[in-house]
Parts: structure tokens; C-alpha cells; sequence
């Protein structure tokens, strides 16, 4: 099994999800992160006060799939993340050693 | 419609003295009744007096919550929400009496502490041979304090005690407010006989205020990390809301200060719209200039800027005058919040100072010049526009002076009774849980 970590827009989060349960993939989980990467920050002004913020907001989601699918799924959520400008994002690909359904106790893929 | 509408025009405690004479007139002449309140100038003015409250509770609540950090927005609130209270109980047991009591002179008047001899027959003048039920004037008087003194906070928010400021506030109130609210309402008073333009209170509300916050910010010294730390409002969603509760409430404030539910009150309506609306886009208009974004906390300090100022020019302005007042206030305290405040580096935090105090202080001398029947104000054909420019800085230098001096003093002994700043790590931390055990959010 593989953990694909995507750090990507905001506002790219609606098309990747579409993408990925296009695949067939039935769930996700999604967290608001900051961070930084070689995207610059944003200027923010207050009454003329200038602040400029070093860290971007963006949406960090997390899947975990059968090895098979991974590379399918990788390539699905980089089209969807996709705009071609800096600050897209990244993905990562993690081994999972285990998984378990709480409720049933299923383990490994079935669990997923 | 000249010298003595000068006088009129100028205050809300008009003829008060006629007041302290009522109750004898009675006694002596129990046959010549006493002039009995309408009932729809006392309708207009209790619900001026509670438009007031509204600006307090949530407006200026919300306005200055909204500007401070997530880690200090109830004690802002609540600051704001206690020296109100404060300022109630205290107007009630001997401030009254310090601004509209029966004895007195040009600086100070005495009496009627406890609000002894108000009755629900005793009545309070206006500017016309009207008059209003005394209650009525002794509470719409009462918010007045209320906020002034809910104003100066913004200068010393999300860092003095919750202790030093009710110390600080008590005193404020006694040795600065009801001094200078008697100077300038009270028939007896520097201002009111000087003939010193100001409708609803630009001098001893926002010039008062303003001067106040800026003096007590200098002597509690900066939040820590500021100026180099990002700070930056919390929430502009509710200083949004803050600031439509106060521009409503303020029709009160201004309107309110006729006295009346007559000309005079709608001239200050209409102004209280128009300046505002121009305030609020030429602080947008200033932004685009510099070359920055119109941003929505430009419109919110445009909508107070221009508030602020055509206070005094309320009932003394036709609306075209307000409306260069309100523009010009507006573009004055951009320049100055936005830049001679971070080149000298004092931490006004929420700028209190730099929109009513400057605000203020461009309104109180403006409205020296849109008075003037050629910028279609009020005043009549004879009209010296010079002379009276000069009443109107005389008033706002002894309003500065006498705020100044008065502060210093109340931050004094609130520093020697209370240490007046929070430690460092309640600051590090937030005076919401430092303070007052809670989180605004949860």
C-alpha cells in the first residue's frame, strides 16, 4: 500500500477529488496547512502597515491506495493540481506498512 | 441666524442654566405652568440616547475587537463594555453633576450630585423654547461619556490591565471629561461663551479622546514586537460590522444633538450620511493613489475619519460642505496613520489618535469654514470666517492641553495603584486568557 501525500492549491482541491474517485478511490483526508516552498509570499497591508506573509496557505491531502494504483492515482491528482504556475504544489509517495478499519477490523487492502 | 445661532448651534446643554431656574419659577408660580416636554422630541431623544448606547455595545466593541489579535478580542470587548458601565455609574452619582450642575463657572459646576432634585417633571432646555424631559437629557449626556471614554482604549488595547484601565478611567472622567463637557455645553462654560462651533462634541468626544489615547499609548509604552512583529486584525468581517453599527448609531450622536425632532436634527442627518459616504471612499481613493489596493479596512477608517469629523459640523454645514469636511478629514488621517505615525513610532494600536484625535481636530477647525453661507453653511451673510477659525483652534488647543496634561496625570496614579501593564507572558499569551480566564474562540 502507498500513502500519496499532495500538497496542493486551495482551490484545486474540488478537481482532485473529482479525480480521485474517478479512480475509484472512496475516501481522503483533507487538512488546511502553510508553508512554504519556492512560491513567494503574499504582501498584506493594514493601514499602511505592509506585512509579508512567508508562509502560503495551501490544502494538504492524503490518500492511501493499493501499490497498483498508485501510479495512476499520482498522475490523476498532478493533471487535477495542475496550473502551471509556481506554488502547484507537490506530491509525495509513502510505503504504508499496515492498515485497520476501526469498526470491523479489516486489515491491510480491504481495509482502505 | 449669526451670534446666536453660533451659540445654539454649538451644544447640547444649551440653557441649562433655565433648567437650575425651573423648580423656583414652579414654586413661585404655581399658576404660570412650567413648559412641558413634547412627547416627540422626548421620543426622538430616547431613541438617540439608546443609538448611542448601540455604538458602544457592539459597535465600537466590535470595531476595535475585529482590529486586535484573535488573543485579545474579549478583553478588548470587554474593557470597552466595562468602562462604559463605569462611566454610567459615575456620570449618575457626581458627573452630571460636575458638567450641568446648578452652581458653577466657566470650568467646572457643582450640585445635583445623586442626581438630586431630577424628577421625571424636571425638564432640560434646548435650543428653541422646547424642552425635553431632564432624565432624558441626563442619559442621552450619559452615553456621550460612556464612549469618550470607550474611545481612548483604542490607543492602549492588548496590553494595559483590565484593573489599570477602570482606575485609569474613573479618574479620566473626573479630572478631564466632565471638565471639558461642562466648558463646552454648558451655558456657563470657556467654549459655549467663546462661541466655539461644535454640534455634537468634536472636541470633548473625538479631539479629547484622540489626544488622550495618544498620550497614555506613549506612557504604556509599545506591545511587544511591535512595530517589527506582524499584527494584524483578527477578524475585518466583524470591524465591518462594528463599523455600520456605529455609522447608524451615530445619527443619534449628531441628530441627536438637536435636542429635537426638527430642522436642525435632519440637517445633521443628511450630513451624517453624506460626509461619511465621501469620507469612506476618499480614504479607498487615497489607497489607489499610493499605489496600494482600495482594501475594506481603508473604507472602515474612511467611515470613522469622516464620522468623526463632521460631529461638530453636524447641524453648522450644509451637505456639500460635509462633504468636502468629511473627504479632506479622511485623506489627513491616511497621511497620518499610514505615515507620519510609523516614521515617529509610537504604538497608537488602533489609531485612535490618528482618526479621532486628527479626525477631530481637521473637523473642530473645518467647520469653522463650512459654517460660512458661501460653502452653503448655516451662518448668515455678516459671518467672520476668520474670527471664528480663531475661536475654533482656541478650543482645540485648550481641549489638547487640558486632555494631555489630565491623562497623564490619570496614567500616573492607575501606574502607581495597579503596575498598569500585563506581565510578559500574559501579553505573549493574550489578555483573554491572562485577564479573564476565556477564549473568544473555541
Amino acid at each position: 500500500m502507498k500513502l500519496i501525500m499532495a500538497i496542493i492549491k486551495p482551490f484545486k482541491l474540488d478537481d482532485v477529488r473529482e479525480a480521485i474517485t474517478a479512480l475509484g478511490i472512496t475516501g481522503m483526508t483533507v487538512s488546511e496547512v502553510k508553508g512554504f516552498g519556492r512560491q513567494k509570499g503574499q504582501t498584506e497591508i493594514y493601514r499602511g502597515a505592509e506585512y509579508s506573509t512567508n508562509m502560503v496557505p495551501k490544502t494538504k491531502v492524503e490518500v492511501v491506495c493499493d501499490d497498483a494504483l498508485a501510479s495512476r492515482l499520482v498522475e490523476a491528482i498532478r493533471q487535477a493540481a495542475h496550473s502551471g504556475a509556481i506554488g502547484d504544489g507537490k506530491i509525495f509517495v509513502l510505503d504504508v506498512v499496515h492498515a485497520l478499519r476501526i469498526r470491523t477490523g479489516e486489515t491491510g487492502e480491504t481495509a482502505l | 441666524m449669526t451670534g446666536a445661532r453660533i451659540m445654539t448651534g454649538m451644544a447640547a446643554g444649551a440653557g441649562l442654566c433655565l433648567l437650575v431656574a425651573a423648580p423656583a419659577w414652579a414654586q413661585a408660580a404655581p399658576a404660570a405652568a412650567a413648559p412641558v416636554p413634547d412627547p416627540g422630541n422626548n421620543a426622538w431623544m430616547m431613541t438617540a440616547t439608546v443609538l448611542v448606547l448601540m455604538m458602544i455595545l457592539p459597535g465600537l466593541a466590535l470595531f476595535y475587537g475585529g482590529l486586535t489579535r484573535a488573543k485579545n478580542m474579549l478583553a478588548t470587548m470587554t474593557q470597552i463594555s466595562a468602562v462604559a458601565a463605569l462611566a454610567m455609574l459615575i456620570w449618575v452619582t457626581y458627573g452630571y453633576g460636575l458638567a450641568f450642575g446648578p452652581e458653577g463657572n466657566a470650568f467646572i459646576s457643582w450640585g445635583k450630585f445623586f442626581l438630586r432634585d431630577v424628577t421625571p417633571a424636571s425638564t432640560a432646555a434646548t435650543f428653541t423654547h422646547a424642552v425635553i424631559s431632564e432624565y432624558v437629557f441626563v442619559a442621552f449626556q450619559m452615553t456621550f461619556a460612556a464612549i469618550t471614554i470607550a474611545l481612548v482604549l483604542g490607543g492602549v488595547v492588548e496590553r494595559m490591565k483590565f484593573s489599570a484601565i477602570m482606575v485609569f478611567a474613573a479618574i479620566w472622567l473626573t479630572i478631564v471629561y466632565f471638565p471639558i463637557a461642562h466648558m463646552v455645553w454648558e451655558g456657563r462654560g470657556l467654549f459655549f461663551t467663546m462661541g466655539a462651533l461644535d454640534f455634537a462634541g468634536g472636541t470633548v468626544v473625538h479631539i479629547n479622546a484622540g489626544v488622550a489615547a495618544l498620550v497614555a499609548a506613549v506612557m504604556l509604552g509599545k506591545r511587544k514586537g511591535y512595530p517589527s512583529e506582524p499584527m494584524p486584525p483578527h477578524s475585518l468581517t466583524l470591524t465591518m460590522v462594528g463599523t455600520g453599527l456605529l455609522w447608524v448609531g451615530w445619527f443619534g450622536f449628531n441628530a441627536g444633538s438637536a435636542l429635537e425632532a426638527n430642522g436642525s436634527a435632519a440637517l445633521a442627518m443628511i450630513n451624517t450620511f453624506v460626509a461619511t459616504a465621501a469620507a469612506g471612499l476618499a480614504w479607498m481613493l487615497t489607497e489607489r493613489v499610493m499605489g496600494h489596493k482600495g482594501s475594506a479596512l481603508g473604507f472602515c477608517s474612511g467611515i470613522i475619519a469622516g464620522l468623526v469629523a463632521v460631529t461638530p459640523a453636524a447641524g453648522n454645514a450644509g451637505p456639500f460642505g460635509a462633504i468636502m469636511l468629511g473627504a479632506v478629514a479622511s485623506v489627513t488621517c491616511f497621511v497620518f496613520v499610514a505615515k507620519v505615525k510609523p516614521a515617529l513610532g509610537y504604538d497608537d494600536s488602533l489609531d485612535a489618535f490618528g482618526i479621532h484625535g486628527v479626525g477631530g481636530i481637521v473637523g473642530a477647525i473645518g467647520t469653522g469654514l463650512v459654517y460660512a453661507p458661501w460653502l452653503g453653511g448655516p451662518g448668515g451673510a455678516d459671518y467672520a470666517i476668520g474670527h471664528q477659525l480663531v475661536t475654533q483652534a482656541a478650543a482645540v488647543a485648550t481641549t489638547i492641553v487640558i486632555s494631555a496634561i489630565g491623562t497623564a496625570i490619570a496614567i500616573t496614579i492607575a501606574r502607581a495603584l495597579t503596575g498598569l501593564r500585563v506581565a510578559p507572558d500574559i501579553e505573549l499569551e493574550g489578555l483573554d486568557l491572562g485577564e479573564h480566564g476565556e477564549r473568544a474562540y473555541n
